[in-house]
């Protein structure tokens, strides 16, 4: 009995000692993943800070670093964001209405379903050779704008349309019965009371949407092609290049200056990136729908 | 009759994703077909050497599919024990207050473009690989698979701890008063029965990793290689769509159609991966 007792304290201890063991293990997991980011955020400031400066940020591309900046790309980036999202917002929110309250539960609507999840998992490029295709070959609208905003669009689509689907699915079902009770049909009561009370989660799934959209460089390296911009786009018809390229281009480089600029691009496109974040979790916290029974 | 047309211009919305999926196979197929008409499939999946550009030209698709999958098993090989660790962490060990902290943390790695991982292996991992290995070129597999790598650990970890957290306090409030201590807990019920959900973030991970273009094309190198050696520099399927879409290639041309048959074979490997994924989940996801 006594012997028993033992080697069962014996145990325990040696049970508990590989608990802690793996606990820190555990730590040190997390610790990988937050290292790894401080690590490249810490690598792109010192390596791109010095780079930039108002010049940079108001100059054309050039051969001599010192003289570089990406005026074309900041401009061709702010475009493509707005054409996108002209673009893909109604369409998405059109589905996500749909979807959530008028289709009927057949084959065709699970058959939507099933499929949008599956485009959100296919490889960007492959979006970028369907643009490259369809909008730039036969629509023959060239290497342009338009063509590559419709090409990101599809490839946002299914994240609009998942989020809208959400947002509208949070409107508790006494605002519609409310609508119905004073006798509107189904598309005031959608209009009227569904979508103005879903509108902000469907702001928030738009700027995320498009923050991915803006960060994308190869579906658009497919449609515009690596160019040497020293113009403005001025209509959508117009080639451009936008920033995840510019700082690709610069990558390549087998030359350090290059680098120091690419790291000065990426910060440009990370502030862009956050403060759109910010704004969608801003919103998020600002407009969450109580859902009051 | 208002409401008729806006019932209609809805439904039109929902059916651009169905064309969408179509566009993708009617354009990879078109172009891929011409491709196949000079190349037999037999020999683009069988080949063993790729050199469509240069003389004597081969299509043997086999060294892009070598260099995409060695890339994907380094990536893998950092990102799942990470991302599980991590998952494990988050939902069995970390209070509240952590967890709120580290969550959106780890997501921004997440959220961040795919050049800039490209950029960050380039500049530092490559160089501090070199110290390790100096032989090795700045172009290898090994850098780009360890950044793709802490690229999708969030992936990972996320989907993960969800399945964890659907677990029901209740199984392990069982296990803790049969006295079994917070790792068992962890290992011989938390993750059993969040199984499907990790099984399909690994199968989701990974499907995101073979379709990764943008850092494979700057830090993976640009030479097609049957290789599994990570300290060579290679070629992935997406990096070579990328270069030669970016070459002086005329449209149409035997070359030019490669990409769309390297393309088309892509977009089943991902699509297997997804459905598989997704099949995973509904198919074995307990419920309580």
């Amino acid at each position: 009995m006594q012997q028993a007792t033992t080697l069962f304290h014996r145990r325990l201890r040696l049970r508990k000692g590989v608990g802690d063991v793996f606990h820190i293990l555990f730590l040190l997991a997390v610790f990988v993943g937050i290292a790894g980011l401080l690590t490249l955020l810490v690598q792109v400031l010192v390596q791109g800070l010095p780079w930039l400066n108002w010049h940079f940020l108001t100059s054309y591309p050039s051969r001599h670093p010192e003289q570089a900046g990406l005026l074309s790309a900041l401009v061709g980036t702010v475009w493509l964001m707005v054409l996108t999202a002209a673009f893909t917002v109604p369409v998405g929110v059109g589905a996500a209405i749909y979807l959530e309250e008028y289709a009927p539960k057949n084959w065709l609507t699970r058959l939507i379903e099933v499929n949008i999840s599956n485009l959100a998992g296919v490889p960007s490029i492959v979006y970028g050779l369907l643009g490259l295709t369809i909008f730039v070959g036969w629509m023959a609208l060239g290497r342009s704008l338009l063509a590559g905003a419709l090409t990101l669009g599809l490839l946002v689509l299914p994240i609009v349309i998942m989020a809208s689907r959400e947002a509208i699915r949070a409107v508790p079902w006494t605002y519609r019965e409310a609508a119905y009770a004073l006798g509107a049909d189904k598309w005031q009561v959608t209009k009227g009371v569904v979508l103005p009370a879903a509108i902000p989660g469907v702001l928030t799934g738009t700027i995320l949407a498009m923050s991915r959209a803006i960060g994308e460089a190869a579906p658009v390296l497919a449609i515009s092609a690596l160019v040497y911009l020293t113009f403005v786009p001025t209509s959508p018809l117009d080639r451009f290049t936008v920033l995840p390229i510019q700082i690709f281009n610069w990558v390549t480089r087998p030359q350090d200056e290059f680098r120091g600029l690419a790291a000065a691009g990426i910060i440009v496109l990370l502030v862009i990136l956050l403060s759109m974040n910010a704004i969608a979790i801003y919103l998020r916290n600002r407009y969450q729908i109580r859902s009051e029974g | 009759m208002e409401s008729k047309l806006v019932h209609w211009l809805l439904f039109g919305c929902a059916l651009l994703s169905i064309a969408t999926t179509l566009g993708i196979v009617v354009s990879l197929l078109s172009q891929a077909l011409g491709f196949f008409r000079e190349v037999s499939i037999w020999e683009f999946l069988t080949g063993t050497r790729w050199a469509p550009i240069l003389v004597p030209q081969s299509f043997g698709v086999l060294p892009l599919v070598a260099g995409t999958l060695l890339v994907t098993v380094i990536a893998a090989a950092v990102a799942m024990p990470v991302g599980i660790a991590t998952a494990i962490f988050l939902s069995e060990y970390a209070p509240d207050r952590v967890r709120r902290i580290i969550k959106p943390s780890l997501e921004i790695l997440a959220g961040i473009p795919t050049v800039v991982y490209g950029y960050f292996a380039l500049t530092l991992i490559s160089p501090l690989l070199q110290k390790v290995f100096p032989d090795m070129l700045i172009f290898n597999a090994l850098s780009a698979g360890l950044v793709m790598g802490l690229m999708i650990i969030p992936m990972v970890s996320s989907i993960s701890e969800d399945a964890m957290l659907a677990v029901p306090r209740s199984l392990r409030e069982g296990a803790y008063a049969l006295g079994a201590t917070r790792l068992e807990v962890a290992l011989r019920v938390t993750v059993p029965a969040a199984l499907s959900g990790i099984i399909a973030a690994f199968i989701l991970a990974l499907s995101r990793a073979i379709g990764e273009t943008m850092l494979v094309t700057i830090a993976a190198g640009a030479t097609p290689k049957m290789t599994f050696n990570p300290l060579e520099s290679i070629q992935t399927m997406t990096a070579f769509i990328v270069q030669l879409s970016l070459g002086e290639t005329p449209h149409g041309s035997l070359e030019y159609n490669t990409i769309f048959a390297v393309g088309l074979l892509l977009f089943l490997m991902t699509l297997v991966m997804n459905l598989l994924g997704h099949w995973v989940v509904r198919r074995w996801q307990e419920r309580y």
